[in-house]
């Protein structure tokens, strides 16, 4: 026995380091057919950790004081040595978290992931999606520009309508003030990255219990080798979806970087033009639109007429999501399976989605900004709605009894 | 046997009452939290009255001013956007300020004293998400708001609009119409905003 043999048998006396590497990497057997939309749920992780990563380092110039946050941001962008680079992969970071997440919710969509047996990987999911809302909202506040200042400002009022003591216990002021500031880098620094680190454990805790579903949405556990055991479909995860998550990693950190270097601000989309003019109270800025990772919410806010009314529409929006183990009661998961409602459902739902994602950037002076978000509103709530009902009238294909490929 | 079950009785009793304790201490340690993050003694005390110059404020024009961190408006009306508030009725959603919050002395078409019924007093916040709109105060289509724009104020973020006495047209998102603080004048060219007038 090498020395460092004895060391690993040393430890795992101790710590159960070999059962985890055999659980979770090597002998955690995966589905042999997964495809391009299974590389989002590890460049989220990737996502996670630059950006707390990134986030270290900035707070370490960051100064979170209305009277100074602009100019310390100000200053790592100009005088810290690399700072430019910390904080635009920082805010790319934002906006690319979001692209990985939807694209990975989108996965989940057309394999049916969140179907038994993986409605709790669903729900702590969701979990994730909404602290990361959370988070993406506290953090925009911090650099303290007009954007940052009247995004909060509408947001923070969303919870005035339905209860001003409640958004004044969060302001900590009449308006959003120093002490707002204060507490939203408290929770965009400490709480809610714990809570997000903790979620994304537990995701993966619930994943690697029930096993990952695959583009053919059948169960790989239940055939299996009599002998050894092994799902006949599965592959070990180390080494093939590390290997293949590598090469995802490599191509997303080219485009990454790529943003990076030529358009951080990415055309206002992920740092608006309003946000390099300091917060001013008194003055709110001609345009208000938030990132464009909520505009979709936004857009089905503003379309409502009725405040209340519209605030709940938003919340709901959201949380819809949560019901949707429930609500599909298709025969099969994958929409490779699924007959013509559950695609054409599935493409208007992802089409309304866009259009008020479009919409919520746009001016609602113009014409036909509220009416085309109305009946982008309707179709987005049609698809969960009326999901009962299409996904049993649909005309499901036989599901194979092994994967496809 | 017996003795068993009474025991279980026992156990159970004494769960509840360890849960109940801790219920309790979490509660208790918990309320200093929660009511940290209300407003400091320092921003309660930053939210007293403010004195506001207007002699300097032209017919047509309008001055912003900081009270509790909210920007106060003093627009100064011209006689052709007095006359025109009356005839805005049809269009508005509160056209008496039923609903609406503003002293007793402002709750009329003007929505201001009866001493200086053309200086305009209110909260720029809108009553929608709390933005700040923007004026808008040209009547037609200098305005850029269309050629049937009976002067008024725009909010930038949802579109809500509201004419010159800050009362918000039919079928916006804002609910109510702009909100006017207490306030009293202490000469003929100085207001004072956040207090009402002495004894009255």
């Amino acid at each position: 026995m090498n020395a460092m043999s004895r060391l690993l048998g040393w430890v795992d006396a101790r710590f159960p380091l070999t059962t985890v590497w055999k659980e979770h990497l090597a002998e955690y057997y995966a589905p042999k057919n997964f495809n391009f939309w299974y590389y989002f749920g590890s460049l989220a992780m990737l996502v996670l950790v630059i950006q707390i990563v990134t986030g270290i380092f900035l707070t370490m110039n960051y100064k979170p004081d209305a009277r100074f946050a602009f100019a310390s941001v100000e200053y790592i962008m100009r005088d810290v040595d690399y700072g430019w680079l910390i904080r635009y992969m920082h805010s790319t970071g934002a906006s690319m978290f979001f692209v990985v997440v939807y694209l990975h919710m989108m996965r989940g969509l057309m394999y049916g992931s969140y179907r038994k047996p993986r409605e709790l990987i669903w729900i702590l999911g969701m979990a994730i999606y909404l602290c990361l809302m959370a988070e993406a909202f506290f953090g925009y506040l911090l650099p303290w520009g007009q954007m940052s200042y009247w995004g909060a400002q509408v947001i923070v009022s969303l919870v005035d309508a339905i209860s001003p003591p409640v958004a004044l216990w969060i302001r900590g002021d009449y308006v959003i003030a120093d002490a707002t500031l204060n507490r939203f880098f408290a929770f965009h620094v400490i709480a809610l990255p714990l809570v997000l680190v903790i979620l994304v454990f537990l995701h993966i805790v619930a994943l690697h219990e029930v096993g990952s579903n695959n583009p053919d949405g059948i169960e790989i556990k239940e055939k299996k080798n009599p002998v050894t055991g092994i799902p006949l479909d599965g592959i070990p995860f180390h080494p093939y979806y590390t290997v293949k998550d590598i090469m995802g990693v490599v191509v997303f950190l080219a485009v990454y970087f790529g943003i990076i270097f030529f358009s951080p601000e990415m055309g206002g989309y992920f740092l608006e033009d309003n946000n390099f003019i300091p917060a001013d109270p008194l003055k709110t800025p001609p345009h208000i639109a938030p990132v464009w990772y909520f505009t979709p919410f936004y857009a089905i806010l503003r379309a409502i007429p009725q405040k209340q009314l519209g605030v709940v529409a938003m919340g709901v929006a959201v949380a819809i999501f949560f019901l949707l183990p429930w609500l599909d009661r298709g025969l099969v998961k994958s929409i490779r399976y699924r007959g013509n409602l559950y695609k054409i459902a599935l493409g208007l739902f992802v089409l309304a989605f866009l259009i008020l994602g479009y919409m919520g950037t746009q001016d609602p002076n113009l014409w036909y900004v509220n009416p085309v978000s109305r009946v982008c509103a309707l179709v987005y709530f049609g698809f969960f709605v009326l999901m009962p009902i299409y996904t049993r009238l649909d005309k499901t294909k036989p599901v194979p009894e092994r994967v496809t490929g | 046997m017996s003795e068993a079950q009474s025991d279980a009785g026992r156990r159970k009793f004494l769960v509840g009452a360890t849960v109940a304790m801790a219920a309790a201490g979490v509660a208790a340690v918990g309320t200093p939290f929660v009511l940290s993050m209300l407003p400091s003694a320092r921003a309660r005390a930053a939210g007293g009255p403010v004195e506001v110059d207007f002699s300097k404020v032209e017919p047509g024009m309008m001055i912003t001013q900081e009270w509790r961190g909210q920007p106060i408006w003093v627009v100064n009306r011209t006689p052709e956007m007095l006359a025109q508030l009356a005839k805005n009725t049809d269009l508005l959603s509160d056209p008496d300020s039923a609903d609406s919050s503003q002293p007793d002395y402002c709750k009329n078409t003007n929505r201001a004293t009866t001493e200086h019924p053309n200086l305009f007093v209110a909260v720029g916040i809108c009553t929608h998400l709390g933005c700040s709109p923007v004026d808008k105060m040209k009547m037609g289509e200098g305005s850029g708001m269309g050629s049937d724009w009976p002067g008024g104020f725009f909010c930038p973020c949802h579109g809500s609009k509201y004419d010159m006495s800050g009362r918000v047209f039919k079928g916006m998102p804002a609910p109510l119409n702009l909100r006017i603080p207490p306030y009293t004048f202490l000469t003929s060219s100085r207001l004072l905003v956040g207090e009402e007038k002495k004894g009255a």
